[in-house]
């Protein structure tokens, strides 16, 4: 009895990427402690077909839970199937996705076993033949290494933290018994509501390209897109344009808003709050444009170009365009 | 019809619990202790936390649009956490509860503290706010959800009641879930329809007067081993690449070369 659990999310019948990434962090938890990957999928039909890639990341086995009733996502129906999953595999740790529907989930799971959770990892590693997480706190300024007195340690971790390592292995795909109701449930999903186009969204996008006020004018947030766009990256913003109506406040990023972390940040006509950088500091690359020398986004930026947004934006769009061909 | 009427009127007269932490400000520098596991708090400003005050603004709101029911505010803390409670009933709430506690608890000793007043308690709806903006853990409400028994929705931008349900809009990655719920429920709300209010200096001097009761928070574990707060990696100094437009293709040149970023 053991095994790391890897709970590997599905929208509408597919697999998404972020379950990649919990799978390749299980597996290399899984390797230190000598255990194995037990992916878990739950979806409605069709959630099969894409599980048995999940075994090119690391899961060792593979466990599909196909039902009506799980063809939305519902807190207490997956907490259940999840909850008791770990309990008869007896697995050591459940990794989740910090993903809407991680971070709704592991919480209940993690107290229906009554055991202490750690949100949003950025690193997990094993000291002493046990696992410890590393997690940000007040929105990044500082991280918490924290341990678990009990096991199993439930984690979700970050977006674009641990990057899909794919490799020769052949994990098999079992099927997963479901007898729920989804009539049993007292919260349903009634609808969903898709932003207009499948838009990339910001905690998870490997590109973020973020507008400030320094747009002027919401119409202006085009150049954003635009850029945003080419670059095969989401849209973010400062909390004065979302406050002042220009943007929706998914698309915030800062303490009151997402933390980010992907390969490369833009920041335009951004100035750098100290509220702001809280939620977008740990990004790999971060380019600030400004026509403010002395902005304190330049202090964290890695590039940086002084100058008119109206001028360097378009320029920068039509060199990317040109790139990417 | 009067059925109908019965249920709207069942369905309306809502009585919300809003839990709430008091919470270092935004603008705030968090220093590490001498310790190496807590933070210092000297000269840090406390604050309610930003997204409780959606919750707390969510619950006045319905009160006032049915024009009955109440609202609770309740919070699990040292002394000081009074503060965020009156906050809290200076915006309007009509009674406070807080459970004591020393030292700053998290996670599910919190969700367990919560969870067994609540028990003691009839009520409607518990609302929390999506996460609190110190520990960053977005967790405490699905926990109490979950050891209530209860049905959840988290990220909540704006919810209805009616007919003794609940219908909440809940953020998710592109898009917006609608999801019905049984009441009770719990709800943790983000920023949407509900802007706080600010208090007003009446507001102030009522809540003075208002009932805020005090306990002994039933605290459970599990609590994390803390094995130490670090600061994030400082960031290198970057470089300026140029000014304007010309600057363009070197800065192209640099994520490609470079930081191999695009
Ligand atoms: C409780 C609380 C929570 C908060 N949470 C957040 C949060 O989550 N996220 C967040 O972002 N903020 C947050 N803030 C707000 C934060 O303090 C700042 O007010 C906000 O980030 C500023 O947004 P901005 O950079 O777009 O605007 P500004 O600070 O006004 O900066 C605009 C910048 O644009 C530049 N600019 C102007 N015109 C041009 C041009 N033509 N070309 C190039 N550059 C130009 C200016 O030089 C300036 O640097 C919070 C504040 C509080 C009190
Ligand atoms: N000590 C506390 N007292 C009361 N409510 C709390 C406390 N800690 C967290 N909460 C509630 O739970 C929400 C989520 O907190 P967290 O899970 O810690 O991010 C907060 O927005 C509050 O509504």
């Amino acid at each position: 009895m053991s095994g790391i659990f890897a709970f590997a999310e599905a929208r509408d019948g597919a697999v998404r990427r972020v379950s990649y990434e919990v799978v390749t962090a299980a597996r290399s938890v899984a390797n230190e402690l000598g255990e194995e990957v037990h992916a878990v999928v739950l979806g409605g039909s069709g959630v099969r077909s894409g599980a048995a890639k999940l075994a090119k990341y690391g899961a060792d086995r593979i466990f599909v839970g196909e039902s009506d009733a799980l063809s939305r996502y519902s807190p207490e129906g997956y907490a259940t199937l999840a909850t008791d999953f770990i309990r008869q595999h007896g697995c050591r740790a459940a990794i989740f996705p910090a993903s809407a529907m991680g971070k709704d989930l592991a919480p209940r799971v993690a107290a229906r076993l009554g055991v202490a959770y750690a949100a949003e990892c950025t690193a997990l590693t094993i000291e002493a033949g046990a696992l410890v997480a590393t997690r940000p706190k007040f929105a990044g300024k500082l991280f918490a290494k924290v341990g678990f007195e009990q096991e199993p340690a439930i984690v979700s971790i970050r977006s674009n933290v641990f990057t899909p390592e794919e490799r020769s292995a052949a994990g098999e795909v079992e099927a997963l018994e479901v007898s729920l109701n989804a009539a049993d449930f007292g919260a349903v999903v009634r609808e969903i509501r898709a932003a207009a186009g499948e838009k990339l969204d910001v905690a998870e996008a490997p590109i973020v390209v973020s507008g400030g006020r320094g747009l002027r004018d919401p119409e202006n947030f085009k150049l954003i897109e635009e850029l945003a766009e080419a670059l095969g990256g989401a849209v973010g913003a400062s909390r004065a344009v979302v406050d002042a109506g220009w943007r929706p406040h998914a698309e915030q990023v800062g303490q009151t808003g997402k933390t980010v972390a992907p390969q490369l940040y833009f920041a335009i006509g951004i100035s750098g709050a100290i509220q702001h950088l809280a939620g977008m500091r740990t990004s790999r690359y971060i380019v600030a444009i400004n026509k403010d020398p002395d902005a304190p986004i330049f202090k964290v930026a890695d590039y940086g170009i002084v100058g008119d947004l109206f001028e360097v934006v378009p320029r920068l769009t039509e060199e990317i365009r040109k790139l990417r061909g | 019809m009067t059925t109908r009427l019965d249920e709207r009127v069942v369905g309306t007269r809502v009585r919300s619990v809003v839990c709430v932490k008091r919470v270092p400000d935004t603008e705030a520098r968090i220093r590490i202790a001498g310790d190496g596991n807590s933070v210092d708090p000297s000269g840090v400003k406390f604050v309610l936390n930003p997204y409780d005050e959606f919750a707390v603004e969510a619950a006045l709101k319905h009160r006032e649009g049915a024009n009955e029911g109440s609202v609770a505010v309740l919070s699990v803390g040292p002394a000081e956490s009074a503060e965020a409670l009156r906050t809290a009933l200076a915006m309007g709430a009509d009674q406070a509860i807080l459970l004591r506690c020393a030292g700053g608890p998290e996670g599910l000793s919190v969700a367990r503290a919560i969870a067994s007043e609540l028990k003691e308690r009839e009520f409607d709806l518990a609302l929390f706010g999506m996460k609190a903006i110190d520990d960053d853990l977005q967790a405490v409400g699905a926990m109490v959800a979950e050891l209530l028994e209860l049905p959840s929705a988290t990220v909540v931008t704006e919810f209805e009641i009616e007919g003794g349900k609940v219908t909440a809009h809940r953020e998710i990655e592109g898009g917006v879930e609608i999801v019905e719920l049984d009441l009770p429920c719990v709800l943790t709300i983000t920023k949407g329809a509900y802007e706080p209010r600010y208090a007003s200096l009446k507001g102030i001097m009522a809540a003075k007067k208002k009932p805020l009761e005090e306990k002994e928070a039933q605290l459970g574990g599990p609590s994390h081993p803390e094995l130490g707060l670090a600061y994030p990696p400082e960031r290198e100094a970057g470089r300026i690449v140029g000014e304007g437009p010309e600057a363009v293709p070197e800065l192209v040149r640099l994520l490609r070369e470079e930081a191999k970023a695009i």
